[in-house]
């Protein structure tokens, strides 16, 4: 037991500050204490606090998957700008959906987009799920997330970096 | 191919013979490694018999649409030796005799091919669709050659029905569904649970919700633009799958890759293999609640993406490898980084296996939770780390080593228990033995060039690969049609195997003890589904 606490102190806390990165046209660095207090300005006032995101994976090959679950270790940390995840969509604010919209997939998206309470946004995550990325429509996929149902944002990328993502939902709720 | 190998073909031939099924061994085999041996469609079931009393290992079967005709292949293995059966089966008279009452490996994989090709496995004990949903018709076969890849349906699809699940009545026995939406940052797919109180009675897989279309869509891309797809496959073995296509597709052009970029090849897939083994490590911690390992492999797992990234582009490692070679190099300065994290990362791993190991409450979830004993190993033909858990040697690097693996000292990690707990420890030993082969492969690599010129494989040139992923042996084959498209591509992922054996092993736990398990055998839902 006592090695444990030894390794956590010893390895100490290693959450970094993320650069937000905005269009050329207003581009500056901001510390993670900036972006995190407009942040939270934004969530507050619409979301009470929190953000809840219910992810969904619609069809994606799992790359988008690993770099989401990323967000989560200890140098992205996103749980602290008052983000978390969550099991069920009707606890959700947020869908990310990741992947070209399987077909067999596609009634299952539906539901979870109408189960999830108004108001809500849907991020489309990935090329996949931006545009189709390299499977397109076919017999077996819709293609992008907003061919089934409406998209709010999208953060491209095959698959996004963790950092890509923390800054697409930083710049979604500035929009905000 | 060697005096004995070809002994043990011509025996198994002629055991065929004997009960009546013509044979015929084509030479030399267009699908090399792998021996191509051509039967009797009526033979087929047979054929299986034999070879099941023979131990050869069933690895997996495949169509393809001739025009006139289809083609069958059914890969076998035994003692570091491919032999594919093949038959030819009139399009009017599309059926043949099941293999999955011998293999059971075979039930989904026949199924599948009823689904996408409409050719009948006869006697099959169950006969129901598996990768047919509601996207397509029953009388509609997507992987026929006149089929459109764009499909016919444009309207919404209907969510899947009247799929017949086993029953169980009874006072005191409950259903448990799950899914496809499933609670939490996963791939989605159906399981259908039968329990008594907190023990799992039964457990049905139900897959097939991200098919895409891969096999489909893979029609008439040039090489680099197959390459891409099979990246795809599965994100987090898109190493695994583009080196097996690319090989496969080298194999069919009759091109070898430059000795450099066999062994940049082999780095890249057991960094794959390393990025995957921790991340795995982690979530099996998490999954019994222990954050503590979760963060620390974690942070572990993170360091090595961000290396990627800065030595090779990618975090995941997508696209470095392509058709003839790669197109990333390691520099002097890239190979001592590397040297230096995979000491950092030893130390590390040592100081945490001791605390994790010390810990009785990890011990008591992980121990004789999730029991794949291996008689059902051996029988199932489990492949990867669930195999090695379970007795299972087989390895691709060792058996039937392809390059950089014929230069390199293979250790195979194997446990036998089976448990939760063996696949904790031989993906821990795994780990540590790809940091060994990354070592050896940076002492070894040759000098030279990254590529070879790509030459346009004859019309109908066909090439067949093994590799061994990090879930386990990945297969491939591919053909050519004429002017350098691709006209059949067929990838199978060791999950298509492995899947079956989370049924299995679930049986008998308590529900809560189920996301361990599955956790323990982390079948992929994309590289199945396809
Ligand atoms: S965008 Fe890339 S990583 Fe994400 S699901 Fe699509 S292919 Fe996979």
């Amino acid at each position: 037991m006592l090695q444990l606490y030894y390794k956590i102190f010893k390895t100490g806390v290693l959450t970094e500050k993320v650069a937000k990165q905005l269009p050329s046209t207003e581009q500056h660095d901001t510390t993670i204490e900036e972006i995190g207090l407009s942040l939270k300005t934004v969530v507050d006032k619409h979301f009470r606090g929190s953000l809840a995101i219910r992810q969904v994976d619609a069809g994606s090959c799992n790359g988008c998957e690993l770099e989401i679950h990323a967000l989560n270790n200890v140098y992205y940390d996103v749980e602290r700008f008052g983000i978390h995840f969550v099991a069920s969509p009707r606890h959700a604010d947020v869908l990310l959906v990741t992947g070209p919209v399987s077909r067999h997939m596609e009634a299952a998206l539906r539901r979870t987009y109408e189960a999830t309470p108004s108001p809500k946004w849907v991020v489309a995550v990935g090329d996949c799920g931006v545009c189709g990325g390299e499977f397109g429509i076919s017999y077996a996929s819709c293609g992008a997330v907003h061919n089934v149902i409406p998209v709010d944002f999208t953060i491209a990328g095959c698959p996004p970096t963790p950092l890509a993502l923390l800054q697409g939902l930083l710049t979604l709720c500035n929009k905000r | 191919m060697s005096h004995v190998e070809y002994e043990n073909i011509n025996l198994f031939c002629k055991k065929l013979e004997t009960q009546g099924i013509n044979t015929q061994l084509i030479t030399p085999s267009p699908l090399a490694p792998a021996q191509l041996l051509e039967i009797d469609a009526s033979g087929w079931g047979k054929a299986a018999e034999i070879a099941q009393k023979d131990s050869w290992r069933w690895s997996g079967v495949w169509a393809e649409d001739r025009a006139t005709t289809f083609s069958v292949y059914n890969c076998l293995e035994r003692h570091g030796q491919y032999l594919i059966l093949s038959c030819h089966l009139p399009v009017e008279q599309a059926q043949l005799p099941t293999q999955s009452a011998i293999y059971w490996a075979a039930n989904r994989p026949e199924r599948n091919i009823q689904d996408l090709f409409g050719i009948r496995f006869e006697n099959h004990r169950d006969n129901t669709r598996w990768t047919r949903h509601q996207a397509w018709d029953e009388n509609t076969y997507p992987l026929r050659l006149g089929f459109p890849a764009i499909g016919y349906n444009t309207q919404p699809t209907p969510p899947d029905k009247d799929y017949p699940f086993l029953k169980a009545h009874g006072a005191s026995v409950y259903e448990i569904p799950v899914g496809p939406v499933h609670a939490g940052i996963i791939e989605p797919g159906h399981f259908r649970f039968l329990a008594i109180g907190e023990t799992v009675l039964h457990l049905e897989e139900r897959l097939g919700y991200v098919h895409k279309g891969i096999e489909k869509i893979a029609e008439g891309r040039d090489p680099a633009g197959l390459a891409r797809l099979a990246g795809r496959v599965s994100g987090d073995t898109t190493v695994g799958h583009t080196w097996a296509a690319c090989l496969a597709m080298e194999r069919a052009a009759g091109i070898e890759t430059p000795a450099r970029a066999a062994f940049i090849r082999g780095i890249l897939a057991e960094r794959e293999r390393v990025i995957n083994h921790l991340w795995d490590l982690g979530a099996l911690c998490n999954d019994v609640g222990f954050g503590f390992g979760f963060y620390q492999f974690g942070r572990l797992r993170e360091l090595w993406l961000r290396e990627n990234q800065n030595l090779f582009g990618h975090r995941l490692l997508m696209d470095s490898i392509i058709p003839g070679g790669v197109n990333t190099d390691m520099s002097t300065l890239a190979a001592e980084q590397i040297r230096k994290s995979i000491i950092y990362l030893r130390q590390e791993l040592t100081e945490l296996i001791t605390i994790v190991d010390n810990n009785t409450s990890l011990e008591d979830r992980f121990l004789a939770a999730g029991l794949f004993t291996t008689e059902l190993a051996s029988a199932l033909g489990a492949l990867g780390f669930v195999g090695r858990a379970s007795g299972q040697s087989f390895d691709v690097r060792k058996d039937i080593p392809y390059a950089p693996y014929t230069q390199l000292q293979m250790r195979v990690a194997l446990e036998e228990q089976g448990d939760v707990a063996s696949r904790f420890w031989v993906r821990y030993k795994e780990l540590r033995i790809s940091l060994s082969l990354i070592e050896e492969m940076l002492d070894k690599l040759p000098a030279g060039e990254l590529q070879t010129i790509w030459q346009t494989p004859v019309t109908a040139a066909t090439g067949f690969a093994a590799i061994e992923g990090w879930r386990g042996e990945i297969l491939c084959f591919v053909r050519f049609a004429n002017n350098n498209k691709i006209c059949r591509y067929w990838p199978r992922d060791p999950s298509v195997i492995n899947w079956p054996a989370l049924e299995k092993l679930t049986l008998g736990n308590i529900v809560p003890d189920f996301p361990v398990c599955n956790k323990s055998v982390n079948g992929s839902y994309s590289g199945h589904d396809l």
